[in-house]
């Protein structure tokens, strides 16, 4: 099951020309607003159609606008797709909304058990009877993602369907995103502008900016650095360790990294499972020697790998014994300290700058 | 006055699937002419009554051409019938119900019915499943007002069809004759009466039918 696109497409005077091969697992498409992002994936809905190229979907073509100007309408995809608000039909009940997905689905299977399996997958049995109205924005956003579901879709389209929540309902709603991806079973093509995100959930990644592919890959090929911090992206990058230990009464879990021992926020992740934290540029601080009477708990060792002019500010590149930490300082800190390459460097950062989305299983 | 609300319900009842659909075309289509269109339909509301019942006698009285067509073809006669009245009513209360039922079509969020798209429903799927249920408080309000215009239409109704008793004669025009007649008040006050009885109760259905759609949209 591979989506094949290949459009060049312009909007007022914005641009899209991409040539992408999408498989199976949950591909992200990341970058910063205006990216393209949200285009490309009504493109792939149907929702707009090219200028020119061709997109296809496991082997059947839903747009060509070369030979036969072929178009295959919404309807007749058989997507499924997750929209940011919501949109859910206010005047049926979210049971109402649930079958809608399925009247047009394919027979076979029995019917009941889908939505059985979809109430399950999602914990929205209490709302069954409820209407959209009456939900919280959590609610409404798992009764759309069953919506999608019961449609029995090939592919399954979200466009940053988190983002319109606050961080605590993320975070609830994550483990569920997870589930379709690994129970459902069908491609998904997840239009996000967070790293949190993005890093947590999808198999490959694929970075847009300025209606053009950057960069394609894994996340942590991809994303282990991520360089430009643009509008709403945060830069930063990965630290890997595993899990050593959790002190409730503290609010502390404990990890040890390769270069040295992490303070975290609390975690449920089970001591001896491989975690990944992702540190923010901004919050790292460099210090020569390391300085005494003072809050931050995380200090790693490491050497200065490169030194890059970002605009305004000097990018450092450490190398903590493999991993790549990047730092955000001023040109004036860089001259204080003295900063050249293979100098050793101690990194400081607190327990508090790291999200808790942030810090992630990886096995 | 039974003969008024027969006159108004059919009017009301042919009048309502064009009007939606020309409603939907105004609404969504771009086109050549809509300017037109739109005119068209809002004509009888600005046009002196007496002129839309001339013209509509122009056009389907016997000798009118589509009268004519008509009554050839279907046996059908508009002029100095109960059907004219009605005729003639509909096309009355058209404009308010167009108009509302638009005004109702532009409010809907065109978002749900591309996610209804997405979730595979065909183009008519969408408008009965999603657009239409979005769209009846509108409806529902646009009925009422055209019922009520045609409950209360007296110049074109008696331009093109008369004032004949037992086929024509409408609540306001049976008003209109007996205030003619010396020593009809009292049958005048007693068709006011129940004319402002009818209104009324219409006006509360209306009322009562909004609020209830309104709760379902949970928008109350």
């Amino acid at each position: 099951m591979t989506l094949t696109i290949n459009v060049e497409h312009r909007q007022g005077a914005f641009d899209l020309a991409v040539d992408l091969a999408i498989g199976s697992g949950l591909t992200a498409l990341f970058g910063p607003s205006g990216s393209g992002k949200t285009t490309l994936v009504n493109l792939v809905a149907g929702l707009i159609r090219p200028n020119k190229g061709r997109i296809a979907f496991d082997g059947e073509v839903w747009v060509d606008n070369a030979a036969n100007r072929r178009f295959v309408p919404p309807h007749r995809r058989r997507i499924g797709y997750v929209f940011q608000e919501g949109r859910l039909f206010p005047h049926m009940t979210v049971r109402g909304n649930l079958h809608y997905g399925a009247r047009f689905a394919p027979r076979g299977g029995e019917p009941g058990e889908t939505l059985e399996r979809v109430v399950d997958l999602l914990r929205i049995g209490p709302l069954l009877d409820r209407r959209p109205a009456l939900l919280s924005g959590g609610e409404k956003q798992r009764v759309a993602f069953g919506r999608a579901l019961m449609a029995k879709p090939r592919l399954l389209l979200m466009d940053e369907p988190l983002s319109a929540l606050d961080n605590d309902l993320k975070a609830a709603i994550l483990p569920d995103i997870e589930r379709m991806r690994d129970e459902a079973g069908i491609p998904i093509l997840y239009v996000s502008h967070s790293i949190e995100e993005v890093t947590r959930l999808a198999t490959r990644v694929i970075v847009m900016d300025g209606g053009k592919t950057v960069a394609i890959g894994r996340p942590d090929e991809v994303l282990n650095v991520v360089p430009a911090a643009t509008g709403a992206l945060k830069a930063g990058s990965f630290l890997h360790a595993v899990v050593t230990g959790h002190s409730p009464d503290e609010g502390l879990t404990f990890a040890e990294s390769r270069a040295g021992p992490l303070f975290l926020r609390a975690t449920d992740i089970p001591v001896g499972a491989h975690i990944r934290a992702f540190v923010p540029t901004s919050e790292v601080v460099l210090a020569t020697s390391l300085p005494d009477g003072i809050s931050t708990l995380n200090r790693l060792k490491g050497t200065v790998e490169e030194i890059g002019d970002a605009g305004s500010v000097i990018m450092v590149s450490i190398d903590c014994n493999g991993d790549r930490v990047l730092a955000e300082i001023t040109r004036r800190s860089a001259a204080n300290l003295g900063l050249v390459q293979g100098m050793p460097v101690n990194l400081l950062f607190k327990t508090v700058s790291i999200a808790a989305e942030g810090i992630y299983r990886t096995s | 006055m039974l003969l008024s609300l027969k006159v108004a319900a059919t009017a009301v009842a042919f009048s309502l699937p064009l009007g939606i659909a020309i409603a939907y075309i105004l609404s969504r289509r771009d086109f050549w002419g809509k300017t037109v269109l739109n005119g068209a339909v809002h004509l009888p509301l600005i046009l002196p009554p007496v002129v839309t019942g001339y013209l509509l006698l122009l056009t389907f009285g016997r000798k009118g051409t589509v009268g004519a067509f008509l009554e050839q073809w279907f046996g059908l006669v508009f002029s100095f019938r109960w059907t004219g009245a009605a005729l003639a009513a509909g096309v009355m209360g058209f404009p308010l119900l167009v108009r509302s039922i638009r005004l109702s079509l532009d409010a809907v969020d065109r978002r749900l019915e591309t996610a209804a798209s997405t979730l595979g429903a065909n183009p008519v799927w969408v408008f009965a499943t999603v657009t239409l249920p979005l769209i009846l408080p509108g409806i529902a309000a646009g009925a009422v007002l055209a019922f009520a215009k045609a409950m209360g239409e007296f110049g074109a109704t008696i331009t093109f069809v008369s004032n004949i008793p037992g086929e024509t004669q409408t609540l306001a025009s049976a008003i209109y004759t007996y205030t003619q007649v010396p020593g009809g008040e009292t049958a005048a006050m007693r068709l006011t009466l129940v004319s402002i009885g009818i209104s009324f109760a219409a006006l509360i259905a209306s009322e009562v039918l909004s609020r209830r759609m309104a709760a379902r949209l949970g928008a109350a």
